[in-house]
């Protein structure tokens, strides 16, 4: 780093840019842009676990607790306020990640991503059939209010200013994380596990911080995804949302903690569109698109796996 | 004792029938170390050939007894026209990336190819049951069994048997296995690693669209077969270890009678059950129960 390190200047910045922009937008357009910026946490989270050299397939576990923990909250007490449902999200995913997190710190590769997949497939497994929160059609959110300011009068830009807020406010933490003395560990952990127990480090410690925090993050997006949509079912916890996460991620690149959000309103765009005008052949536009990006852009997005393999 | 019985005999037919479902996963990853996505479509693919064929030519009034014939040609087609098509046109172009990339190149086809199946097949369900029934059935503790299962098992059987004989017994078999160990070295020994690479994929799709044929006479075959069978075979792969054919065995067994025993005294938990296997094995041995020493990186 040489320099002032000026990225939190820029994040600033652009909050307040977006925070202006999503005023001319107009109502589907902030919609996508909100929807976006929610699984955008969820994949910064994935970020995080890519620079440690994970890859998870079940993401969508915390994704899914999150969602289904603003939901259910909402129906205790017919309604709550935005703010605290959203703060539940995270406790009750980085909860579970911190139970499930002491297994999975001591897997990597494929069974990393396999032994994520199956947590998260136990927990669809389990909503499908739980009739009391509407098995396979999931139900809806009740919301009172965001911040005490009520979702009617102000419609879809609220949404879009709490998920502009929480963005920022994650992606600030994430880039400070990233930049402490055991954030910077994640890379070492990738190149070499066997060194960094040398330095004195733990290469457990690092990789549990990172499941831990990924899974807040993804909670985080799920919590806010089912507020701006308004719904829940256990497809969120499906291997396919998981999965959709993993290539967003893959997508965006690790370059910048900006990415993420990039990557995923891309891909929200790509879909709406392809939903829009092919809708029998929407997942086969999004396949093709996504082909092309791997074949043909590997130089900024694969960087990080390319250590892996020289040293491997 | 009867409803033992009626366990165990479910989940015998379970078990085969994952086993081949999940016998081309894993050989492919065994392989090329792909873990490949698609491969729930390639059983769809399968499934709608075989049932789209087979339906025809029922209609047209041939022999019933032909229909046997048809299903295992339309897995064929299906095999040697999606295999070396997506081999080449795709797979090829990722080689020497990590894992995680091809990975998503073959999530990519999954998606690509549900909508494909929709667009040759549209969205409507096929029915093709004649073959299940044609064969008769067997009584036994008081429940009948269609003697198709016990076709499926002896298929399943002879399919494994034949795969692991040739992987051991024959020539080609060796220089694969010599290939899974060193890919680099048996290249430069003057095996043809991309011809093998072609053959397997190959075979991994065919054996992905015969699960899938075999299965059209039991099932309705609707758009989303795929997506299902895609987790389970992994499952099944991830339990015995990736890439061994012992170890897709016994997963096979193991999921199939866990599942069985969920289905006849726990309803609710059946999809739950599985994944907690799958769950409770990783986590005891965390490679699956047969797997190898991996050499250590320092």
């Amino acid at each position: 780093m040489r320099g002032r390190d000026r990225r939190p200047i820029i994040l600033v910045l652009s909050f307040v840019v977006l925070l202006v922009g999503g005023r001319l937008l107009p109502d589907w357009g902030l919609f996508l842009a909100t929807v976006a910026l929610a699984k955008g946490l969820v994949v910064l989270g994935l970020l995080l676990l890519m620079r440690a050299g994970l890859v998870s397939f079940g993401q969508g576990l915390y994704y899914g607790l999150g969602a289904y923990a603003v939901g259910i909250l909402g129906q205790q007490n017919r309604g709550a306020d935005g703010l605290l449902m959203l703060l539940l999200a995270v406790l009750v995913a980085s909860g579970v990640a911190a139970v499930l997190g002491l297994l999975l710190a001591g897997y990597r590769g494929i069974f990393f991503a396999m032994l994520s997949l199956a947590f998260s497939m136990v927990l669809y497994g389990a909503l499908v059939k739980s009739s009391a929160l509407g098995s396979t059609d999931g139900f809806n959110i009740v919301l009172r209010s965001v911040a005490g300011l009520s979702p009617e009068r102000y419609g879809r830009y609220l949404f879009f200013v709490l998920s502009l807020t929480v963005g920022l406010g994650a992606t600030l933490g994430v880039h400070r994380f990233i930049h402490s003395g055991i954030g910077r560990l994640a890379a070492a952990v990738r190149d070499n596990e066997l060194r960094v127990e040398y330095l004195g480090a733990s290469v457990r410690a690092v990789v549990y911080l990172n499941i831990l925090i990924a899974a807040a993050l993804a909670g985080l997006g799920g919590g806010l995804t089912s507020l701006v949509v308004g719904h829940v079912d256990p497809d969120m916890v499906y291997w396919t949302s998981s999965g959709e996460f993993v290539f967003v991620a893959i997508l965006s690149g690790t370059g910048s903690v900006m990415a993420p959000f990039l990557g995923s309103l891309v891909f929200e765009v790509l879909r709406s569109f392809a939903y829009q005008y092919s809708p029998n052949t929407w997942q086969l536009v999004v396949g093709v698109a996504m082909l092309v990006v791997i074949a043909l852009l590997p130089a900024g997005l694969w960087s990080i796996f390319a250590v892996r393999r020289r040293v491997g | 004792m009867a409803e033992v019985l009626a366990v165990i005999i479910d989940g015998v037919i379970y078990s085969s029938w994952l086993f081949i479902t999940a016998l081309g996963l894993t050989l492919v990853y065994g392989v090329m170390k792909i873990l490949n996505m698609a491969h729930g479509s390639l059983y769809a693919l399968g499934a709608y050939a075989a049932a789209s064929l087979g339906g025809r030519w029922l209609a047209a009034g041939h022999a019933p007894w032909g229909s046997y014939a048809v299903l295992l040609l339309a897995a064929l087609t299906v095999g040697l026209v999606a295999g070396p098509a997506i081999e080449r046109g795709i797979l090829r172009l990722m080689y020497g990336r990590e894992e995680i990339v091809l990975v998503l190149a073959t999530y990519a086809l999954f998606l690509i190819l549900e909508d494909v199946i929709k667009l040759i097949w549209g969205v409507d369900p096929y029915f093709f049951s004649e073959p299940y029934g044609l064969l008769g059935s067997v009584e036994l503790g008081g429940l009948s069994y269609p003697l198709y299962n016990v076709a499926l098992l002896f298929v399943s059987v002879v399919t494994g048997g034949l795969l692991a004989w040739s992987l051991g017994r024959t020539r080609r078999g060796k220089m694969l296995l010599a290939i899974i160990h060193d890919r680099e070295m048996s290249a430069a020994l003057g095996m043809n690693v991309r011809r093998v690479y072609l053959i397997t994929f190959t075979l991994g799709a065919t054996l992905a669209a015969i699960g899938g044929a075999l299965t059209s006479p039991t099932v309705a075959v609707a758009p989303g077969i795929g997506v299902e069978v895609v987790v389970l075979a992994f499952a099944v792969v991830v339990i015995g270890g990736l890439g061994s054919f012992a170890g897709a065995a016994l997963g096979a067994l193991i999921v199939g009678m866990v599942r069985s025993c969920a289905v006849h005294y726990l309803p609710q938990v059946e999809l739950f059950s599985i994944y907690v296997a799958m769950a409770l094995v990783l986590i005891a041995r965390p490679k699956g129960l047969f797997s190898g020493l991996e050499p250590r990186r320092i």
